[in-house]
């Protein structure tokens, strides 16, 4: 993706969004944030862009980047499908959950799709432990998937469904 | 409008009382007559968790179906924070009638528009039935029993969204006292003396962290506020920023007033959408009031504060940990001394509250440090939140006196366990705690008695576990977490932890030896001393209780070979039992091929083969395959 030349307009989004904070290198975290809902992902040239931005050591950015587990590095799906892998979930099934998930989708955890439509994560708790076992599609919480059936339902409605996936922005 | 002195602040509180006014009313017998004429408020819970299932559409549709009944003069619609009755939800509370309903769906709006607002009767089958008694209440229902709200006050009482509402309900009272009738040394001292402490784990004593970062000389001093709530299962900060955020914000303000602090961060989780939301809402709103910035209620103090996002890592909830992040580094933690009273962010004093603590500081300085010591027990004061969740009836949020016992909160307040099965074990403080067994249900928890029982407090997290669940492999599944989120700066975190977890492993798969259990037990002796902060000094807990308390578990699953809850599937053995008819259904699904026999008759399982997959067990049609 950001080989591209049509990335240039990401770029200079990015640059002014650095330009508009009044710290620079104390917000490596903030700007990593808003390259990641920019981009999608924060591969070598991005991390590269930003360093040289900030005029700090890539390494320091990459430091950063692999430390966190929110920022990531490969390209995902179009979705992101997170298990909840919180205590509360794990004692109501949460395995079984990610187990079914994963034979839908027919990726592991921390995998994408082929047809780049869907990328499988675990999050630790979202704190919707009500609705145990849960899971997230794009930042929207489904609760209480004892049943396949449902999990089938709620992948189909993001398979025909065309809409673009959203990271959390800042 | 901002507010430039205490009068202004008083005369919003005056004038904004009427919104309020309505939801004062504790009213035990529903729709009065009395009742019937005055306006109604009804609260929908926008926690989120019900957020989840869908109450805003709830909130939307019932506006929708009040206006075209023609009563939107007479009754408001108003999204709250969490009620904390989390299992339950959407909740809605109709006031004054005093009228909970409960897991309402959007179908369910046009009857209560109908029944309850035009016919003036109870909609019955939304009201809360007790698993127990099988008894209906639409008010006073047994989950409130035996609370005591001082951190969640505000939390369903009040819209979070509105300023005007928290002013009404005696928000920013507390700071108007602090910068007015009080020097920050009084403040401190009357902290000190209310004897809180610390509700992020640590149980450090608030009021002392508080002065020790006022004694360092500097010309600039920090005040954060820690929401990284990192703890799997613990929601009680989300819901609080969620449902009274300008709590939060008056507590950073006293508290930067007391030490000299002019500039406050809150660090709060990226996974937490709402709860950032609400907390800018809140920001903008105190900014538009004049409190927050320059000169705040016409007095010489000046504070601001801005909000920092984490990035999904357990060890930032410690605090150097956090500082680094904040600073835009990897969330390492340092060694203390200097602890970051001393040398904090940017080398400044620093004091790091978390959110719930912060949430106990207006009530402590309106009601004396007296009223909040005589709560409590002798060297643990106040309440604590817990997050009651797992195998147990109501999963939610319940605050109660420290000093409760566990029987208390898991069997009255959350109403016992599912399906009727047995209590086992309540994890507390998350994956740096520890399982407590049956036999200790009868101990008053406070910060002292749960270390002694091998557990510990933590932010609050309590997940209640039956007889169907692995205590090995409970243990195992939090030694999974650490060594995902140890950051791997000291050797003792970052190697030791990963022993742990083979070792479990091992003795999951069945593949353990006796002399596991001593290797455990000294590993873990040795992490716990040798890490530098308190993940890893805490790590071991799960697995140190864990054979405390059900030794016979680990040496089923050494000397058996067993799972005596049937979890660990390597040691599950599938068996088809007389019941087969052999219809040749479970032989046609399994995947390893190893159930053989002929039409008719009673088929067998290959054992060497099997792959404990389970499949064969779920396709029949007989019941005729067990496993244990």
């Amino acid at each position: 993706m950001c080989d591209n030349p049509s990335t240039d307009h990401l770029f200079q989004q990015l640059d002014d969004y650095i330009d508009s904070l009044p710290y620079k290198k104390e917000d490596l975290i903030v700007i990593l944030h808003q390259a990641q809902a920019l981009f999608g992902y924060l591969p070598d040239k991005v991390q590269w862009h930003i360093a040289q931005k900030l005029d700090i050591p890539s390494a320091k950015v990459y430091g950063v980047v692999s430390f966190y587990s929110f920022f990531t590095m490969k390209p995902r799906g179009k979705h992101v499908a997170n298990v909840c892998m919180g205590t509360a979930c794990f004692v109501r099934g949460s395995e079984k959950l990610q187990a079914e998930v994963e034979k839908q989708l027919g990726i592991k955890t921390g995998q994408t799709t082929t047809d780049h439509l869907f990328s499988l994560d675990s999050v630790r708790c979202i704190g919707a432990c009500g609705l145990a076992p849960v899971m997230t599609v794009d930042g929207k919480v489904y609760g209480r998937l004892n049943d396949p059936k449902e999990v089938e339902h709620i992948l189909a409605t993001y398979e025909t469904e065309n809409q673009i996936s959203e990271t959390v922005v800042h | 409008m901002k507010l430039k002195n205490t009068d202004e602040l008083n005369a919003l509180k005056i004038q904004n009382l009427v919104l309020l006014e309505n939801r004062r009313v504790p009213n035990n017998s529903a729709n009065t007559s009395e009742s019937q004429d005055r306006p109604r408020h009804v609260m929908v819970c926008g926690g989120t968790g019900c957020h989840a299932s869908n109450s805003p559409e709830i909130a939307k549709l019932l506006i929708q179906e009040l206006q075209r009944r023609g009563l939107s003069d007479k009754v408001q619609v108003l999204q709250t924070g969490c009620f904390g009755f989390c299992e339950k939800g959407p909740i809605l509370e109709i006031h004054p009638d005093n009228v909970l309903y409960v897991e309402v769906s959007t179908e369910d709006v046009a009857d209560i528009v109908e029944e309850h607002f035009i016919q003036g009767k109870l909609v019955e089958r939304l009201l809360y039935i007790d698993p127990n008694t099988e008894k209906r209440f639409a008010s006073d229902l047994p989950f409130y029993h035996s609370q005591l709200r001082i951190a969640l006050r505000n939390c369903s009482y009040i819209a979070p969204e509105d300023i005007r509402e928290y002013i009404a309900a005696d928000g920013y009272q507390a700071l108007s006292k602090v910068l007015f009738n009080m020097s920050p040394t009084s403040v401190i001292e009357e902290i000190k003396k209310s004897g809180l402490r610390g509700r992020g784990g640590g149980g450090f004593p608030t009021g002392t962290k508080w002065e020790l970062t006022r004694q360092n000389e500097a010309k600039q001093r920090y005040i954060i506020c820690n929401a990284d709530e990192g703890d799997p299962g613990a929601f009680m900060d989300r819901s609080i920023l969620e449902g009274d955020p300008h709590s939060v914000l008056e507590a950073m303000l006293i508290a930067g007033s007391s030490i000299g602090a002019s500039h406050g961060f809150i660090y709060i989780r990226a996974e937490y959408p709402l709860a950032i939301h609400r907390l800018e809402i809140a920001i903008k709103q105190a900014r538009q009031y004049g409190l927050l910035g320059e000169k705040i209620l016409g007095s010489e103090f000046c504070f601001d504060v801005e909000i920092k996002y984490g990035a999904g890592a357990f060890v930032c909830g410690e605090e150097t940990a956090l500082i680094h992040s904040i600073e835009g580094t990897r969330g390492e933690p340092s060694v203390k001394p200097p602890f970051p009273a001393q040398q904090g962010l940017w080398g400044k004093p620093t004091c790091v509250n978390n959110v719930e603590t912060l949430a106990n500081i207006p009530p402590i300085i309106l009601k004396g440090a007296d009223w909040y010591a005589g709560i409590g027990t002798e060297k643990s004061k106040g309440t604590k939140v817990f997050a009651l969740a797992g195998k147990v009836n109501n999963v939610g949020l319940v605050e109660v006196p420290m000093g409760t016992t566990l029987r208390k909160i898991i069997f009255d307040i959350g109403g016992g366990i599912k399906r009727h099965k047995s209590f086992k074990a309540a994890q507390t403080g998350g994956p740096s705690g520890g399982c407590i067994p049956a036999k200790h249900l009868d101990t008053p928890i406070d910060y002292e008695s749960l270390i002694a029982i091998g557990s510990m407090m933590g932010s609050g997290g309590l997940i209640v576990m039956d007889e169907g669940d692995c205590m090995v492999n409970i243990a195992k599944f939090f030694l999974e977490f650490t060594v995902d989120e140890s950051c791997g700066r000291c050797t003792a975190c970052r190697v030791g932890t990963k022993r742990l977890h083979e070792i479990l492993t091992k003795i999951t798969e069945g593949k353990g030896a006796l002399d596991d259990l001593d290797k455990l037990e000294k590993l873990c002796k040795t992490i716990k001393v040798s890490s530098l902060c308190g993940l890893g000094q805490s790590a071991p807990n799960p697995i140190l209780s864990t054979i405390e308390y059900f030794r016979d578990e680990y040496l089923a699953h050494i000397v058996d070979k067993t799972c005596p809850a049937g979890v660990c599937k390597s040691l599950l053995r599938y068996h088809i039992t007389d019941k087969c008819k052999g219809c040749t259904l479970c032989a046609k699904h399994c995947p390893a091929g190893c159930i053989t026999g002929s039409t008719k008759d009673r088929h067998i399982i290959d054992q060497e083969r099997c792959l404990k997959c389970g499949a064969c067990m779920e396709k029949c049609h007989f019941g005729a395959i067990s496993h244990h």
